[in-house]
């Protein structure tokens, strides 16, 4: 019985963390959680490539990787700050109600 | 070949230049006329006045000049032809110039009777408030007409063509504040276009065959063309006719003419008797050896002619406004000159057009110098006794109805004789109906002028204030009327067209009998009308329903107005419909109502809920997954 483990199991706990990121988006209601839930996804896609960089020895997706972080910070900031500034004008942040672009 | 023309002046005295820039200046003469006094001159009424009379006067003298060089010392200028359009390698459209004795014989006429007439519109047209707008027209219509004659192609000649019929429009209309006038105008230039759409598709169909427009390089291609039985000669014939028709007012597009007399006298002398309605009957010998070879097109505008000369000569007789009978003399006279050519005779046919355009611009001058004497009364009836009153106008009026009529020795006889000789040589049944022609010609002639000028005033009030015109009138009238006389015993004016015609030996009996016709006719015009009280009602009585028919001319224009208000109405309610129903509400409306129910249907996804957005998008990813991964 070994312990190592391999790229699928790695790809198994990615794919498990992006559905889980979707169900999220799709069930919550919260802004800030689904948002939260986005995060997941792309921390799915970053264990993912790192976990094929590592076992196909190839140092690019971890490079990859580091770029998706920086840019998540980044839009981090962004996507908090917008959510405030809903919250500062709807008083809610409840995506069932904040239907306006709705016809 | 040559292909441009000097017009530089420094070779005007070198042989042989000079002859072929006098063409260049008896057809821009006129048009620079108009030019100037569209330009310069509208408010001068009498600079606008010579102008034009000046520069229809210089081509006069110039086409003279070339005429007599011509006749006297045989030299026939060749004409530079100037290159104007090429498109592609194929159509190649010279600006060229024909000086053949057929073309030199018309310039003659045009410009000679021309001339006449401006001088004579001076007397008529005088106080005229347009009078230097009419010699604007009149001029632009000289130089579209001489650019018939000169042309070389079939091109320039249509679009000089095109150019006469606007200039005719303009003149008919020239009153255009009278509602009647305009509506004549509008009307001979639509049933002019029906002709020349005809001929257009004569000439282009000519081209595909062909594939030049020039005529003498259509001659020379002739035979070949005959040999090749894949062309359609007799179409082409009949189609290149069509425009003769449309502009020489044959049946069944006659109708425009009679209402062109809504323009004044003088236009109706110039254009709708003595030149444009005879640009057809030019045409037609212009290219009748493109014509004749065609025996079932001949034979069509042979009989085309006839009908339109028996036709026109009967409505003749029951018309009352003394305009309108000479309009229907004159479709009477070109069913001649049509019904000649058809019958393979250009020659008499370019004869009597010559001898008609003096006697029938004679016979309208004259025509309007009445009416003007009267205060424009037009009504024969209400004229009467004018002979005492005008003289030189019932003199040379008379001249004009005696060689109309064909009386000898004055030119008439001598022009329709050939004709009726051609028709007696070449088919009896158009004989028939051509002599039948001559004696009503003679008799509605006599009537007119048994009317008109002789028995007592009807209307005394006009009669009493009636005047003869001024000299700058009388004079045309006396050199149309001398000219009416003399045109016939040129007798080298056939053979100047062509080789003497070897004529049978007809038999004294003939010729008696086709001198006794007109006389016969005047003398049944004068039992009836020469009276002191003269009116219709023994005709009437005699013809009865017959009467009437022509009376109403034979209901052409009811008949055409039933066409244009039911067969061309109902295509346009059609058409309306088809537009309407179909290209708009199923068209044009089925696109829009069809993109706006798509998105009312599309815009039910739109739910604005995040989450529905986000489950679809999972959805859509994984099922693209799907498709890319597994399948």
């Amino acid at each position: 019985m070994t312990s190592a483990l391999t790229l699928n199991d790695y790809l198994f706990v990615s794919g498990l963390l992006f559905a889980l990121g979707i169900a999220g988006v799709i069930i919550r209601r919260n802004a800030l959680v689904i948002y939260m839930a986005l995060e997941m996804n792309l921390n799915a896609a970053n264990l993912a490539l790192v976990a094929f960089s590592k076992f196909n020895k190839i140092v690019d997706g971890q490079i990859l990787v580091f770029f998706i972080i920086a840019i998540a910070a980044a839009e981090v900031a962004v996507g908090l700050a917008i959510i405030v500034a809903l919250y500062r004008r709807k008083r809610t942040v409840s995506v069932d109600e904040l239907t306006t672009m709705r016809l | 070949m040559n292909h441009w023309v000097s017009i530089s002046g420094t070779d005007w005295g070198m042989n042989g230049r000079w002859p072929i820039c006098s063409v260049w200046v008896i057809l821009f003469a006129p048009l620079v006329a108009t030019a100037l006094i569209a330009l310069f001159t509208q408010k001068w009424k009498g600079a606008s006045a010579a102008l034009s009379i000046g520069a229809i006067v210089l081509s006069f003298a110039l086409s003279l000049r070339m005429f007599l060089l011509f006749v006297l010392k045989g030299i026939q200028h060749q004409a530079h032809p100037a290159q104007w359009l090429i498109i592609g390698k194929t159509v190649n459209i010279e600006f060229g110039m024909t000086t053949d004795s057929l073309a030199l014989l018309m310039l003659l006429v045009v410009t000679g009777v021309g001339a006449a007439i401006h001088i004579y519109s001076l007397g008529y047209m005088k106080g005229d408030p347009g009078f230097s707008r009419f010699f604007a027209c009149l001029s632009l219509f000289t130089f579209s007409m001489l650019g018939i004659v000169i042309s070389n192609n079939f091109i320039q000649m249509f679009i000089f063509w095109e150019l006469v019929g606007l200039s005719s429009y303009l003149l008919i209309g020239y009153w255009f504040e009278r509602p009647s006038a305009a509506e004549a105008g509008k009307k001979a230039f639509l049933v002019n276009r029906i002709g020349d759409f005809g001929m257009m598709l004569g000439i282009l169909l000519l081209w595909s065959y062909a594939g030049t427009f020039n005529f003498r390089d259509l001659q020379a291609k002739l035979p070949g063309l005959i040999g090749n039985h894949a062309v359609p000669l007799t179409l082409i014939g009949a189609l290149i006719f069509c425009g003769a028709v449309g502009k020489s007012a044959q049946f069944p597009l006659h109708v425009w003419l009679p209402d062109a007399m809504e323009g004044p006298t003088p236009v109706s002398a110039l254009i709708h008797a003595a030149t444009m309605v005879a640009a057809g009957v030019y045409m037609l010998c212009r290219v009748s050896w493109l014509i004749l070879p065609s025996a079932t097109a001949s034979v069509l505008i042979a009989w085309i002619g006839g009908i339109t000369a028996l036709m026109a000569a009967t409505i003749a007789i029951a018309q009352n406004d003394i305009k309108r009978i000479l309009a229907y003399s004159t479709l009477s006279q070109l069913g001649y000159m049509v019904m000649a050519v058809g019958l393979g005779g250009p020659t008499p046919a370019m004869f009597h057009l010559t001898t008609h355009a003096f006697f029938k611009a004679l016979l309208f001058l004259g025509a309007g110098s009445a009416i003007l004497a009267l205060h424009h009364e037009q009504d024969i009836w209400k004229m009467g006794g004018l002979w005492k009153k005008t003289p030189i106008t019932f003199w040379t009026f008379l001249v004009g109805t005696l060689a109309l009529a064909g009386v000898p020795p004055l030119s008439g006889f001598y022009s329709k004789d050939e004709i009726l000789l051609l028709a007696f040589e070449r088919n009896h049944v158009l004989f028939v109906m051509a002599v039948a022609t001559a004696f009503l010609t003679a008799y509605y002639m006599g009537r007119e002028v048994f009317v008109v000028f002789l028995g007592k005033p009807r209307d005394h009030h006009a009669y009493d204030h009636a005047h003869e015109s001024p000299v700058v009138m009388t004079l045309p009238l006396i050199f149309l009327a001398l000219l009416s006389i003399v045109a016939g015993w040129y007798s080298k004016v056939p053979d100047f067209l062509q080789p003497p015609h070897v004529a049978e030996h007809h038999s004294l009996l003939l010729t008696a009998g086709l001198i006794a016709v007109p006389l016969f006719g005047f003398l049944v015009a004068a039992k009836i009308y020469c009276k002191a009280e003269p009116s219709d009602a023994p005709v009437k009585a005699a013809l009865g329903k017959l009467w009437t028919l022509v009376e109403n001319k034979y209901y052409f224009d009811e008949l055409y107005h039933w066409i244009v208000k039911y067969v061309q109405g109902t295509i346009a309610i059609v058409c309306d419909v088809f537009d309407r129903w179909i290209l708009q509400r199923l068209g044009i409306g089925g696109l829009s109502v069809g993109t706006g129910l798509l998105g009312r249907t599309t815009r039910l996804l739109q739910t604005g809920s995040i989450s529905g957005y986000a489950f679809l998008i999972g959805l859509g990813v994984t099922v693209i997954i799907y498709y890319v991964v597994v399948r």
